[in-house]
């Protein structure tokens, strides 16, 4: 079980994530990397911003990063959240393109290509499923 | 959390007076030169003359209009500096107006829009949609559909502030609209309304306009596609196609959307003959692996007076409905009637499948299909063959 917002967690998504011929094949032309922000709120007393490089199909990085390094990468999107609609995409609860339609996901970047990349989003989200999370209170 | 919006709706005789009743100096018109042919930019300029604002006019909208367009009329915009924006047109006039706004009130490039971004575009302008076909339902959605050219693709785009401040549905708007038009957009008024009623999306709030946009299309549009001059089908099909708009603009479009796009893309088949070919195809898909979209289909056709009986048999009623009412207003039943040559379809079968495997709307059924079941999809389309898997 890993804590979200963690490197243990963020290395065990990676994994996932390469580990999935799905996700590899929804996201072959897929180049662009990401900071997934969990937004403090409870337990979390300042903004946890974890890096994820996303390159055809592949994870080649993962980082976890604070507010006072958050400068250390310059992803290409920037997406947001409180932890509670982090878990609710996770658990698939809601699907993320609807979370970003509806501004609970908070997305910085170019829509228009992430909403070129449905299929691998939703993949994405599959990763996930597949890391045994413990969320923070 | 879900939302629901709504523009202050104008409709009937006469509503585009409701133009020299609004407060504004400057309106930037944004439409397509057919319209202004037609005259009916001259019928908008009169009222907006009465309320003393001045008007200019951007008439270079051409159909699935493309980014560059839409920063050209930004430009424009920028120079001319209106509070009011005002798309005339279908849905590709509309949609060129919402993105205008963004271009203009924001000062970003069309594809940077994104929902999540606040914007005050009203702090700049205010949008007033005018449709001068009844299918798009632009009028009454936040939702953009532009076409990148380079890449031979649509994409969809929208903030919540793209929702129009009024729509004005004048019948007189729309009595000049040919038979061909008549029928393309009334079918994409169905689809939006059929596919809103059984998107995963969908709330109460979007059921009660999608249900009676079905059952307005159902009634008035072969009546309108055969007699162009009756004044009462053609108000209502205006009143479906933006019930249809709330409908799956506050929810989600579907598969026929997703398939419709994907060879609208590539062989410019007018957007809603492409979605509504492909409708009954994937309203059959969504029949042999859904229950719960069986039963809402089932609904709609009891709504509608089409079938009686168990859900299963009401649900293939109205796909056998849906395809009478389409070929009774000249719509293709197969992409082979609609003119394209099997070889380039089937050359082109990857692009198709990679397209639509991409769109929101393929992920908003309750049966989301994988690339295998989607080419199977656009081949079952090319022919006529019933999805019966």
């Amino acid at each position: 079980m890993a804590k979200f917002g963690t490197l243990e967690w963020a290395t065990q998504f990676m994994e996932a994530i390469n580990n999935s011929k799905a996700y590899e094949e929804a996201a072959k032309t897929w180049e662009g990397d990401f900071y997934f922000i969990i937004e403090p709120g409870g337990s979390i007393k300042e903004p946890v911003y974890q890096y994820v490089d996303l390159w055809h199909g592949k994870c080649r990085k993962v980082d976890i990063v604070s507010e006072a390094e958050k400068d250390r990468y310059k992803p290409e999107f920037l997406l947001s959240a409180s932890v509670a609609t982090w878990r609710k995409v996770a658990e698939k609860k809601v699907d993320p393109i609807q979370a970003i339609v509806t501004r609970q996901l908070k997305l910085q970047g170019n829509m228009g290509k992430v909403m070129r990349a449905v299929k691998a989003a939703q993949e994405l989200v599959n990763c996930v499923t597949q890391v045994k999370t413990e969320y923070p209170e | 959390m879900q939302f629901f919006g709504v523009p202050f709706t104008v409709f009937g005789d006469d509503a585009l007076q409701y133009l020299n009743t609004i407060l504004g100096k400057r309106a930037f018109i944004i439409t397509d030169k057919n319209i202004v042919k037609l005259g009916l930019i001259e019928l908008i300029g009169a009222e907006l003359k009465q309320a003393n604002i001045d008007w200019k006019v951007f008439d270079e909208v051409e159909p699935d209009p493309s980014i560059q367009t839409v920063i050209k009329s930004a430009t424009l915009a920028k120079d001319f500096k209106p509070d009011l924006i005002i798309g005339v047109g279908g849905g590709s006039c509309m949609d060129a107006a919402k993105s205008t706004l963004v271009c203009y009130g924001a000062n970003i490039a069309p594809l940077d829009m994104s929902p999540s971004d606040f914007y005050n575009l009203r702090a700049t302008a205010r949008l007033i949609c005018i449709p001068t076909t009844s299918g798009t339902g632009s009028e009454a959605t936040w939702a953009i559909v532009l076409t990148d050219t380079e890449n031979q693709r649509k994409i969809a785009l929208g903030s919540y502030e793209t929702l129009p401040d009024i729509a004005i549905l004048d019948p007189r708007m729309v009595m000049s609209m040919p038979p061909q038009i008549t029928g393309d957009t009334g079918m994409d008024a169905l689809c939006h309304a059929i596919e809103g009623y059984t998107a995963t999306w969908r709330t109460s709030f979007t059921d009660g306009p999608g249900l009676m946009a079905i059952r307005i299309v159902f009634e008035n549009l072969k009546k309108a596609y055969d007699n162009g001059k009756d004044e009462e089908a053609r108000k209502q099909m205006m009143c479906a196609a933006s019930m249809g708009g709330t409908c799956f603009g506050n929810g989600m479009a579907g598969l026929g959307h997703s398939t419709g796009h994907a060879i609208g893309g590539l062989f410019h088949m007018p957007h809603g003959r492409a979605v509504g070919l492909y409708l009954p195809y994937t309203m059959e898909y969504l029949i042999n692996g859904s229950e719960e979209t069986t039963r809402r289909y089932a609904e709609i056709a009891r709504f509608c007076n089409l079938a009686e009986g168990d859900d299963k048999s009401c649900a293939l009623q109205l796909v056998k409905a849906v395809r009478e009412l389409a070929r009774s207003v000249g719509q293709p039943l197969t992409v082979r009637d609609a003119g394209i040559k099997r070889e380039d379809y089937m050359n082109a079968m990857a692009g198709l499948v990679e397209r639509a495997v991409n769109e929101a709307m393929t992920i908003a059924v309750t049966r989301v299909p994988e690339a295998d079941d989607l080419e199977k999809i656009f081949i079952c389309a090319y022919d006529g063959t019933p999805c019966n898997f």
